[in-house]
């Protein structure tokens, strides 16, 4: 095999500064919760495709389901999958408004990343708040 | 200077990755897709909440709902799978490893994709 051309250059020379350099700034920091919040979305992919199987089960599967995603720590992962989903949603039309050239200058993307945070926590709250306060299950 | 490429190629405008902006573009339009049907799977969720399986059961037993929920899976994980790659290839610099993670993401979404229509299509038929 040929030798890797992406394999680290010993820093024996100055070397441009890389990320650890910079103080974190808000825009630095919505770009790498877009990847995590990514990344998380498909483990919810899994939890999606089991829910849907459980389903499928019958009502043994249900409470299958139910004895997993009722504990604390279901909820926990139920709360952290929503919130990743408002959040990535949000976010990603903001990588779409880049896409078509909106949003750039520094002060509006700051701007811009304090809104997603802000916008994703409280939407992921107002989300369990709603199912809490007996507005969910109108399906039924 | 003459060039390396052939005229196919050159056409083809497709450069070193042979692929172009294919890579960039699904990532795109699986993202626009993935607008109304997310607000539409928060809204079921939701509407769920709380509920029994058998509500469950017959929301997801109606043919548009059905397709709905397969279509959210199928774009999601289609596109999970473009940024999954980004990742990878953003962090992982041995060509071994890369290959690895690349095809166990591959088969992974498949795999999920498979079971969740599977879970679908078996809904509709209870």
């Amino acid at each position: 095999m040929a030798d890797n051309p992406q394999k680290p250059v010993a820093a024996s020379r100055p070397l441009s500064p890389h990320l650890t350099i910079y103080r974190w700034p808000f825009t630095m920091a919505t770009s790498i919760t877009h990847r995590a919040t990514g990344v998380g979305l498909t483990v919810g992919a899994i939890v999606l495709a089991w829910w849907l199987v459980c389903i499928s089960n019958g009502p043994d599967g249900w409470q299958a389901f139910h004895a997993v995603s009722d504990t604390p720590i279901g909820l926990l992962v139920l709360f952290g999958l929503t919130w990743s989903l408002v959040y990535h949603f949000l976010n990603g039309i903001r990588h779409l408004a880049w896409d078509l050239g909106y949003g750039f200058p520094k002060q509006v993307a700051e701007r811009n990343s304090v809104i997603v945070f802000a916008l994703s926590v409280l939407g992921a709250l107002g989300i369990f708040a709603l199912i809490w306060t007996g507005h969910g299950g109108y399906l039924q | 200077m003459s060039s390396a490429q052939t005229p196919l190629h050159k056409v083809e405008g497709m450069g070193s990755s042979h692929s172009g902006t294919g890579h960039f573009w699904h990532e795109r339009v699986t993202a626009v897709a993935l607008i109304p049907l997310s607000l539409w799977f928060l809204y079921v969720m939701l509407g769920l909440a709380g509920t029994s399986e058998v509500t469950a059961l017959q929301f997801l037993a109606h043919p548009w709902n059905a397709l709905l929920m397969g279509a959210f899976v199928s774009f999601s994980l289609y596109h999970a799978y473009l940024g999954l790659q980004v990742v990878i290839d953003d962090y992982i610099h041995t060509a071994g490893t890369k290959i690895s993670l690349l095809l166990i993401c591959l088969l992974g979404v498949i795999a999920v994709g498979v079971v969740s229509l599977f879970a679908i299509v078996r809904i509709a038929a209870l």
